[in-house]
């Protein structure tokens, strides 16, 4: 195997912080593409710029996506990295595995790969970082017949990925982990052969913490939610003033002002909680929510490309989160509908939503306008009427007339 | 050796068989949790059960061998359960609180680094610059290295106002989040793209090209069956190099990176803000980048010295005025932290009352 010297990117073995280039290092003892990878690497760093090109189209049969080709312009001078395919194995829900699972995945990545991964990729797969082209079907053979399915790339459903939800935390509306399962399992076609305009991906969060950033990066964010009261536990309280300036750090950090802290006895006035999960995450062993659980549905939320970052809106206020989770399947379905009708190829949801209308949106899922929804209600008069709308409106009059009593 | 006979649509493995046993016990009836160490936390559950969580940095690029070592420790203290978290960290689950210290005796041994729950720098998310992407102008792994060199202590032991989150991406793509982070570097072009005329017609699709480009700045050139670029519009986003390669944009003395500060993800006390610019270029110096480091940790010190117990830096900055922080933070304001693209109206001052 060829020696490469890489002074540049030895000098990031050093310091406490843990090394990529170590690691890519041990790989090369055993691997010539990680080897010649690391050459690579040092060229990268010596002349400030990538040689990395566009992804070819690769994968596996019946699949259009799981697999990124990756190529480099330096192919003569590191053979090894000519071809250095990216796999992309779908994640267990919450990332939980077994030393055996884990195991089971090293072993076949060394006999047909580098030997490098990202444990885990920004969507959330398991990536399997280098191979070639003719290892990709031997590959998908093997871990497919031992239970791994490949995620999600190009336009296409991507690897939804989600919390730790109620696998180990006590904040969490609803099962993040089954539905997440659930999900993938049910929209396998839509996540392995893409037919969308661009990617999509869902995002679950169990709660307003947003453990899974599903709010900034999610076409589809589900943030769990509930409806009844803030349970309190006094003495639990009492416990925490020991510790805690509670008008302070709580009672004046409350966005809605709806607390009261008297040095006895800690009051919230339920009805103007906005559930932003501040007072909850500071003194969890006396504050518990309670009564109806389940999450608000957010959409839109993408990276700059195209024109400009979008965090997602409020499209539906709160919706109940129990398998088999029809509702939601039967209104991703509708989304995926109008998103097929009105975008161009390359336009996320929520860029086609701005071009088409929230109106426009909404009533194709069959979703009424609420107050929720929005920040503030619009600020110009430059609005649609619909002949319906102009109906409606007169028909309240026409009630009004009749009962001599003004709805407004 | 034969190959096995492939499967496709199963999905990925059910993850109930991944849990622990003291999980699937007490699935979904945790009651609360208490941070032991910047690295170490407990779970109870209703039943009074108990869970202990060390949680240890990574690389995120982790070899095979890497991996296999963190199995064989969760092998020999978490009855073989082990898990990572959307920022890339490795956490070992121990159900026995007899195998919590020898486990972290011998993560410290062999070189484990535990920390990053609470009010602390954890694991930077990042793309995959240099090593693997092919529209990187840094490398994100090296930047985030250099970064956690020097914030280390921040990660192990000291506190700060609130969690700060860190991120790094390699181009404006962002895969990963880093618009809505406490602080972050992404990397920048600043010089219009070369054409190579002459792939172009064969390699490229005329529409989808001009299509690309948010500011409409590309138009046909007819006579060279080709592009034109209007420099006045092009902000160099590179959107028109991914969807054709013959454009190419990377410039070596060029390329560099920008700052920005006081996004976040969660709802708590205030909504999900993006991160904005503060700061607009310094050149790639690998394979430190020590003004990238330096810029960083100095916004990190300031934000520690005036934040407010709780504030994240976002919210900070928002109770203080932006004027401050420019002047707090000793950072010169440049045109570019003048949004002149899709978010002009919303952040540009309508009155007159501010700092000086």
């Amino acid at each position: 195997m060829k020696k490469y010297n890489t002074p540049l990117i030895d000098d990031l073995e050093k310091g406490p912080w843990p090394s990529f280039v170590t690691e890519m290092k041990k790989a090369a003892k055993r691997s010539e593409m990680s080897n010649d990878a690391l050459g690579h690497l040092e060229k990268c760093y010596s002349t400030k710029m990538g040689y990395w090109k566009h992804g070819g189209i690769v994968g596996v049969l019946g699949y259009g996506g799981g697999v990124i080709g990756r190529y480099s312009e330096l192919g003569n001078e590191f053979p090894g990295v000519a071809h250095f395919h990216t796999v992309r194995l779908n994640q267990p829900s919450g990332f939980f595995y077994t030393s055996k699972a884990l195991k089971e995945i090293c072993d076949i990545w060394d006999k047909y790969g580098s030997g490098l991964t990202n444990v885990h990729g920004s969507t959330g797969d398991l990536v399997l970082l280098g191979t070639k082209t003719e290892a990709l079907e031997p590959i998908f053979a093997e871990y497919s017949s031992r239970g791994w399915d490949l995620g999600g790339s190009g336009s296409a459903l991507r690897t939804p990925s989600c919390c730790v939800g109620p696998g180990r935390c006590e904040w969490t509306n609803y099962d993040t982990l089954d539905l997440t399962y659930n999900l993938t399992q049910e929209f396998q076609d839509e996540l392995h052969r893409p037919t969308f305009s661009y990617k999509f991906k869902i995002k679950s969060s169990g709660c307003a913490c947003d453990c899974v950033a599903a709010i900034a990066r999610a076409d589809l964010s589900i943030i769990g939610t509930w409806k009844g009261d803030i349970k309190i536990d006094q003495a639990e309280v009492k416990n925490y003033a020991k510790t805690m300036d509670i008008n302070a750090e709580i009672v004046n950090m409350c966005p809605t002002q709806c607390m009261s802290y008297d040095g006895k006895e800690l009051k919230i006035n339920n009805k103007e909680c906005s559930r932003c999960m501040h007072c909850i995450t500071r003194m969890t062993k006396a504050l518990r929510p309670s009564g109806e659980r389940g999450a608000t549905l957010c959409m839109g939320s993408k990276a700059p490309i195209v024109v400009g970052s979008l965090l997602s809106w409020v499209i539906v206020p709160f919706i109940k989160l129990e398998a088999p989770y029809t509702e939601l399947k039967d209104l991703i379905r509708k989304i995926w509908d109008w998103w097929d009708e009105n975008g161009k190829p390359r336009e996320r949801i929520g860029e086609v939503i701005e071009i088409k209308g929230m109106r426009s949106f909404l009533e194709a899922i069959g979703v009424p306008p609420q107050p929720q929804q929005i920040k503030e209600p619009r600020k110009d008069p430059f609005m649609f009427y619909t002949e319906e709308d102009v109906a409606s409106y007169k028909a309240k009059e026409a009630e009004e007339k009749k009962t001599g009593k003004y709805k407004f | 050796m034969a190959l096995p006979q492939r499967k496709t649509d199963i999905g990925p493995p059910h993850y109930k068989q991944f849990l622990p046993a003291v999980i699937q016990k007490n699935y979904g009836k945790w009651k609360y949790h208490e941070v032991l160490t910047p690295g170490t936390m407990v779970h109870v559950g209703e039943s009074g059960d108990k869970l202990w969580t060390v949680r240890v940095a990574s690389p995120r690029i982790l070899s095979t061998d890497t991996i296999r070592e963190q199995c064989d420790i969760a092998e020999k203290y978490c009855d073989g359960h082990l898990r990572y978290t959307t920022r890339n960290n490795v956490e070992f689950l121990v159900a026995d609180e007899k195998k919590l210290e020898p486990l972290k005796t011998e993560l410290k041994a062999k070189g484990f680094k535990m920390g990053g729950i609470g009010p602390h720098i954890t694991n930077v998310v990042h793309t995959q610059g240099w090593v693997h992407c092919h529209s990187a102008c840094t490398d994100a792994s090296g930047l985030v290295k250099a970064m956690m060199d020097e914030l280390y202590e921040y990660f192990e032991t000291k506190s700060l106002p609130n969690k700060v989150r860190l991120a790094v991406a390699c181009c404006v793509n962002m895969c990963g989040a880093v618009h809505c982070s406490d602080i972050a570097v992404v990397a920048v072009h600043t010089k219009v793209p070369n054409i190579n005329h002459e792939t172009f017609k064969n390699m490229c699709e005329l529409p989808t090209v001009i299509g690309s480009c948010p500011t409409r700045a590309i138009s046909p050139d007819p006579a060279k069956k080709s592009i034109k670029i209007n420099a006045d519009k092009c902000m160099y986003c590179g959107n028109c190099f991914t969807v054709c390669p013959p454009i190419s944009i990377k410039d070596p003395e060029r390329d560099g990176v920008a700052i920005v500060v006081g996004g976040k993800i969660n709802s708590l006390r205030t909504s999900p803000k993006f991160s904005k610019l503060v700061i607009p270029y310094i050149s790639n110096e690998p394979p430190r980048w020590p003004k990238v480091v330096a810029a960083i940790k100095h916004i990190v010190e300031v934000y520690a010295k005036n934040a407010k117990k709780h504030e994240r830096v976002g919210e900070w900055i928002e109770r203080i005025g932006w004027e401050r922080f420019f002047s707090l933070a000793n950072i010169d304001f440049t045109f570019q932290s003048i949004d002149d693209f899709t978010f002009m109206r919303d952040t540009l001052r309508t009155s007159a009352t501010f700092k000086w």
